[in-house]
């Protein structure tokens, strides 16, 4: 599905991501976790076409995407719900859902999207006519997943979906991506600094340590691996 | 009673085309950030559009006037998009001060490019509409060209509010003045979106432009410099880049403009409307309608 060989990013003098691979298998979902300023955010805007990348290559169902414009990739299949949310805070629930169809005009399978969105999170039902911007963070995150569904994805990349969410919720919005990643089918790379959490729905995983992936094994031993263990885990 | 109607009548007619003007400030700046300072030019052009074109179409006609208002606003839209194209977006990147000078520098073109092409000295405004003037019961009197503007101004603002709240293009619009980034993601493409606000906005300034030419009917390449500064006063007053906003200040800019006007201080009307605006400004400064935005965490 998703293959990136030795991507470079820099930001004028400071170089964020020193060469990193990674593989998203079709159907998979795979995570990335590391610390504040590792450089997670910045791999999956390199990959969605936000940032230029210095060198490397984003291969995307077998072509090269890299340096091509953010709003072509989504023609191509691919979503990116971006580290913090970024819904359109002036506009209603509604239109933010429109929005996320905006390349679509199949009328039937746009509403067909939105009911399936609307049966994931119902609240987001609920709150249909309300704008964005009067909406609770968790309910702002449902709705930037949501958003991203309705371009109908084939590839899905979360950036902190936990982030400045109570607990209880966090647990229900990661039911919910493994729902979605079983239901449609739609493969996921989600980043995450609740490591916990992101190994334990995830089938395979990448630590990445100041733009370097530092270790990378199935989420189920990454959970075992000491230096994990006591480096994002909480504990030896 | 019926003086003070009277001028209120003449003042939302002034006001109205303030109005049409400060939208297009607003617009802009709503997906750029940054004032247009060439817009008040495209104001001018779209006059002297609606001057040659009306040489070849039967003056003093309602088919007529339309057909001169379409065509005025079609090339002023194309202008403004053209302007977009090739002196702001190149520098797109680039520090806002550095499109700020560029937009000035756009708009001293333009009205040397006004100066050398339908020169210097003003030409006389053909009456586009047949000319009446109607009596009301009580001595109320408003002529044709003044009604022009209400019926003109409303029909382009009601549209425009329907393509900005109900159209995909116009949700488009607030998604990307919102957040450009956040719009690219679900794959609006940011340049047809800014080219299009540039088009409307535009294609309003023209429409202000043949009004204001009609009621006023002395056009030179230099007539848009004070009705543009006033409509961009206006847009600021009414909170900038908040489309109702823009409407709401130009329309008051002009009632102010007209009482003062017919006071005994019409010597000063410019510095009076401007303090007022001043006084407003203070004590709500992010204009009468604009809000500070919020975003949660
Ligand atoms: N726009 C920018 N300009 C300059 N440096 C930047 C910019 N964005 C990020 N950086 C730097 O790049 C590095 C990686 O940042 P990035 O946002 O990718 O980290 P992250 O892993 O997502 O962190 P967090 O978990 O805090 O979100 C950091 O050192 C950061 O300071
Ligand atoms: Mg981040």
């Amino acid at each position: 599905m998703l293959e990136i060989k030795n991507l470079k990013v820099n930001y004028g003098a400071i170089t964020a991501l020193q060469g990193i691979s990674l593989e998203v298998k079709q159907g998979d979902i795979v995570t990335l976790i590391g610390a504040n300023g590792a450089g997670k955010t910045t791999t999956l805007r390199a990959i969605s076409g936000l940032l230029k990348l210095q060198s490397g290559e984003v291969l995307y169902q077998g072509r090269n995407i890299a340096n091509m414009p953010a709003h072509q990739i989504v023609k191509l299949g691919m979503s990116h719900v971006p580290e913090g949310r970024m819904v359109f805070a002036n506009l209603t629930v509604l239109e933010n859902l429109q929005m996320g169809a905006y390349l679509r005009k199949d009328k039937k399978g746009i509403q067909q999207e939105m009911d399936y969105v609307f049966s994931v999170f119902p609240r987001l039902k609920e709150r249909q006519k309300q704008v964005a911007g009067t909406l609770s963070g968790g309910e702002q995150q449902m709705l930037a997943i949501g958003r991203a569904l309705m371009s109908k994805p084939k590839f899905l990349m979360l950036d902190e979906p936990s982030l400045g969410i109570a607990p209880l919720l966090v647990k229900t919005i990661f039911e919910k991506i493994v729902e979605i990643n079983k239901q449609q089918g739609i493969s996921i790379l989600l980043v995450e600094q609740n490591a916990n959490l992101a190994l334990e729905i995830s089938r395979y995983g990448y630590v990445l340590e100041t733009g370097r992936i530092i270790l990378q094994d199935q989420s189920a031993a990454l959970r075992q691996n000491p230096q994990v263990k006591s480096a994002y885990l909480g504990g030896g | 009673m019926t003086e003070f109607l009277q001028q209120l009548i003449n003042g939302l007619s002034l006001g109205a085309i303030y109005a049409l003007i400060a939208l297009g400030y607003t617009m802009v700046y709503g997906v750029l950030r940054f004032i247009n300072f060439a817009h008040s030019d495209v104001f001018m052009v779209g006059a002297f559009a609606g001057y040659y074109i009306s040489k070849r179409i039967p003056r003093e006609s309602l088919g007529g006037g339309l057909l001169v208002l379409a065509g005025a606003m079609l090339i002023c839209a194309i202008l403004g998009i053209v302007i977009e194209r090739l002196a702001y977006r190149p520098l797109r990147s680039r520090s806002k001060l550095n499109v700020l000078i560029t937009a000035i520098g756009v708009s001293l073109l333009l009205e040397n490019a006004g100066q050398f092409f339908f020169g210097a000295n003003p030409k006389v405004f053909p009456a586009l509409f047949p000319v009446k003037t109607f009596t009301f019961g009580n001595g109320l009197v408003m002529s044709s060209n003044q009604m022009a503007v209400f019926i003109v101004a409303i029909i382009l603002l009601v549209s425009l509010q329907f393509i900005v709240r109900k159209t995909k293009i116009g949700t488009a619009m607030r998604a990307v003045s919102f957040n450009p980034t956040a719009a690219s993601l679900v794959g609006i493409n940011n340049d047809v979106v800014i080219s299009f606000t540039f088009g409307l906005g535009s294609a309003l300034a023209a429409a202000g432009g043949i009004l204001y030419a009609l009621n006023y009917p002395s056009i030179d390449p230099l007539m848009g410099i004070l009705p543009g500064l006033k409509a961009f006063v206006a847009a600021v007053l009414g909170g900038i880049g908040n489309i109702p906003g823009a409407a709401l200040g130009g329309l008051l800019l002009g009632i102010i403009e007209t009482f003062v006007n017919g006071s005994r201080f019409s010597t000063y009307t410019d510095a009076i409307a401007f303090a007022i605006l001043i006084l407003i400004l203070l004590f709500r400064p992010a204009g009468l309608l604009g809000k500070l935005q919020v975003e949660k965490v």
